[in-house]
């Protein structure tokens, strides 16, 4: 398959290992991934704030990027929603709705299309927290929500049981939200940093060595969080424990 | 003096134990100088239980700042500890109860379905509500707005020569201004739910629809006890306290005039009213005098009786995670020799059942689930939001009111998207805070400084060139610039946490170097 990388802004800033993990697990499954130069940013953060006029130019500079691949694969799951369920700033051609449809976080990539059944290269002994984004949780549905009764199922977890050596811990509040929240990072940036310290503290508290997850921006706020405070915690993208990272 | 710290009456007792370190032969000694830091001579201060913080500053009609009141809250950790805690723990068995009811999420969708179908043909079973209360002998009323509810009750009241009213707890009579209003025209009202009666004496809003109290300490309780009942102060036991204001509140129950409730199922079929308490003190209301006055928003109707059983399931496991109120009263008519009226209030229903994006969040049973989920409430305290109501539903309630007023509330949610999957009649209320977002950039409610920085953010990320340009200089700047000038006041993130690292290089030139010949 002929898969189109979607890096997003924060990640080829600050994580350009996230995107350098999901480069490579993509062509470890023979696929061939192309990077189009001229990416940016879906718009999420101009539509988070309710400005969806202002995100139409990004918006169509996705789709200039990203149209014509088999499917657009990001290491980012509130891109991925925003791409696929509100990117609605420009009029939907046929073209775009092809690129919404079409595009996919890395997870629910290998996990619905994909269909990874191992990861020989893969070994991480560590005891790991997974923290869900929101985003990924209650949007894209990468696992059972606390607060539905439904049967248990969380795609990151099959994944990640694939991989060798690795240990779980459960904190006392799994899924509750981090405080990242797009914009509202600054927009109300002392509730979202108590949020941010009760989650790392939960999770350490829990004996987490790292927080795992598929959403870099959450872990960018955690780790901003818990270095402040003085939580000795380690944090890693999802897709690098999946590419085999040991650390 | 030897240990000064907590010693009532002591005027030091008041001062930071750093401050009569000198005279303290505990004071904390290192290299043969004294720490003058306050962490050198940590201790407990025991003298004064913590201040309760206050909700938002209300500046008449200007833009209600959530964020400044919320940082308030935050910074009495014991408040915003123990608020945390006691709501997240409503939040935890209402997962218990949840889960001992297979059918759960059909409930949700079948409640769900019997309001989205009542509320698009209100019109009707409100006048086969009326027609049939009528003829149980109640007397309906209806109002257009808080001003012509106010005015009818006090009418009712005048008509009996009632000077005092006891009343239940209802968000709707809070909406309505209603206690100021007949404190304005010299009737007392009192509050008989246990919460709201703490709230009334401390002249403050409830916080929650549920537990209004739930913001306070019970230290906070016995210094409004005794500035308003004369208890102890310095005594805060639980039981002493409810049981002070029992004797305090019961004679004025028996004595009052008339009596108030307000309604959370109305039934269309039989023209009867529920209302569900766990103190059993609406059945006080509307019992004891000889007058019922009940004030029902016209979106608390239901077609059948047999769909009470629906929400009476939802009601209590979604708010406090027990399987019932201890009371759900029906009411049906006035008892012999007195009157029963029923108030039907609009106020801004209507045209918020005209709203495309918003008509839904009339569904509301007001269990209050959305808000003891919802990590940002959990932290900020109900009086945050400076609005009637508070939480998710208030972030897309509120602004039907006023949008101005409340153009700021919105934004005050991660859209973590938790209150959507526990609202027992599937709100989508997630989606409508985000759709009141555009709305009120829509209507030029958000701040120009906002604005700026939107279109100028969408401007850069619509232009590789230039954002290419960008990403460079933020690394570049963040590697090399001193501490004092990433962590200033200007840059909201780095107030209270670390930004990130820079990289040795972009994902962009890692891959112009490594992947250099495709692209």
């Amino acid at each position: 398959m002929r898969i189109g990388l979607f890096v997003p802004c924060y990640i080829d800033a600050f994580f350009p290992e996230v995107g350098i993990a999901t480069l490579e697990l993509l062509e470890r499954f023979g696929h061939e991934v192309v990077y189009p130069r001229d990416q940016t940013c879906c718009g999420q953060p101009m539509a988070n704030s309710g400005f969806n006029a202002e995100c139409a130019a990004t918006e169509a500079l996705f789709v200039r990027n990203f149209s014509g691949f088999d499917y657009v694969v990001a290491p980012s799951g509130s891109c991925v929603h925003h791409v696929r369920d509100n990117f609605d700033a420009i009029e939907q051609t046929p073209k775009v709705a092809e690129v919404r449809k079409r595009t996919y976080e890395i997870v629910e990539f290998l996990h619905d299309i994909e269909k990874v059944e191992a990861l020989p290269w893969a070994r991480f002994p560590h005891r790991v927290g997974l923290h869900n984004s929101c985003g990924t949780l209650r949007r894209l549905r990468h696992a059972k929500a606390s607060e539905l009764h439904e049967p248990f199922f969380s795609k990151p977890l099959d994944l990640l049981s694939k991989v060798a050596d690795i240990e779980f811990v459960t904190p006392a509040r799994p899924d509750e939200c981090c405080g990242f929240g797009g914009t509202f990072s600054v927009f109300e940036e002392v509730v979202s940093t108590k949020m941010g310290y009760d989650k790392v503290s939960d999770h350490a508290s829990a004996g987490a060595e790292y927080i795992v997850s598929a959403d870099t921006s959450c872990l960018m706020h955690q780790k901003g969080c818990a270095e402040r405070i003085g939580v000795q915690m380690k944090f890693i993208h999802i897709a690098q424990i999946l590419n085999g990272a040991s650390s | 003096m030897s240990n000064p710290i907590g010693q009532a009456g002591d005027r030091h007792a008041m001062l930071h134990p750093e401050l009569h370190a000198e005279h303290d032969s505990d004071a904390i000694i290192r290299n043969g100088q004294r720490l003058d830091h306050a962490e050198g001579a940590s201790r407990p201060l025991h003298s004064r239980p913590e201040k309760q913080p206050r909700g938002a500053k209300i500046h008449g009609r200007r833009p209600v700042d959530q964020a400044e009141a919320a940082a308030r809250f935050i910074a009495a950790p014991e408040h915003e500890k123990m608020h945390d805690e006691r709501l997240w723990d409503l939040r935890q068995k209402r997962d218990r109860e949840m889960h001992g009811i297979p059918e759960w999420e059909e409930l949700r969708s079948l409640a769900s379905a019997i309001k989205e179908h009542t509320l698009t043909r209100l019109d009707e079973y409100l006048e086969e509500f009326e027609s049939n209360a009528r003829s149980n002998g109640i007397t309906v009323h209806w109002a257009r707005d808080a001003a012509e509810h106010n005015r009818i009750v006090h009418g009712i009241l005048n008509g009996h020569g009632a000077k005092s009213l006891i009343k239940s707890k209802s968000m709707l009579t809070e909406e309505c201004g209603f206690r100021a209003y007949m404190a304005s025209v010299g009737i007392e009202v009192i509050e008989t739910d246990l919460g709201e009666r703490i709230q009334q004496l401390d002249n403050e809003d409830p916080s929650h629809v549920v537990v209004p109290a739930v913001h306070k300490l019970r230290t906070d309780v016995a210094e409004v006890f005794s500035g308003t009942l004369g208890t102890d102060p310095g005594n805060s036991d639980v039981h002493y306290l409810a049981e002070a204001q029992r004797q305090a509140t019961r004679p004025l129950i028996l004595a009052a005039d008339a009596g108030m409730t307000g309604c959370n199922f109305a039934v269309a079929e039989t023209g009867t009213f529920v209302v569900c308490t766990n103190e059993g003190n609406a059945d006080l209301s509307a019992n004891v005098p000889r007058l019922h006055i009940a004030s029902i928003g016209i979106e608390k109707i239901i077609p059948r009786l047999e769909h009470l059983g629906v929400f009476v399931r939802l009601l209590s496991r979604s708010a406090l995670g027990s399987p019932m109120t201890q009371y759900a009263s029906h009411f049906r008519g006035p008892r012999a020799g007195g009157e029963m009226h029923v108030v039907l209030v609009d106020n801004g229903r209507s045209e918020r059942l005209g709203l495309e994006q918003f008509w839904t969040s009339l569904k509301c049973i007001r269990c209050g689930a959305c808000m003891n989920t919802c990590p940002v409430y959990r932290r900020s305290g109900g009086l945050s939001y400076g609005a009637t109501y508070s939480g998710p539903i208030g972030l897309i309630i509120d602004p039907t009111f006023n949008a101005r007023k409340y153009s700021n509330l919105p934004f005050a949610s991660s859209l973590n998207g938790s209150c959507s999957n526990v609202c027992p009649v599937k709100i989508n209320i997630h989606e409508q805070i985000y759709a009141w977002r555009r709305e009120l950039v829509k209507r030029h409610e958000v701040p120009l400084v906002k604005k700026a920085a939107m279109k100028a953010a969408g401007e850069l990320l619509s232009r590789p060139a230039a954002y290419r340009a960008a990403i460079a200089a933020a690394d570049a700047a963040l590697a090399h610039l001193p501490r004092f000038v990433i962590y200033n006041g200007l840059n909201a993130w780095g107030k209270h946490r670390e930004v990130p690292h820079p990289p040795e290089q972009t994902f962009h030139s890692w891959y112009q170097a490594n992947r250099g010949g495709k692209s």
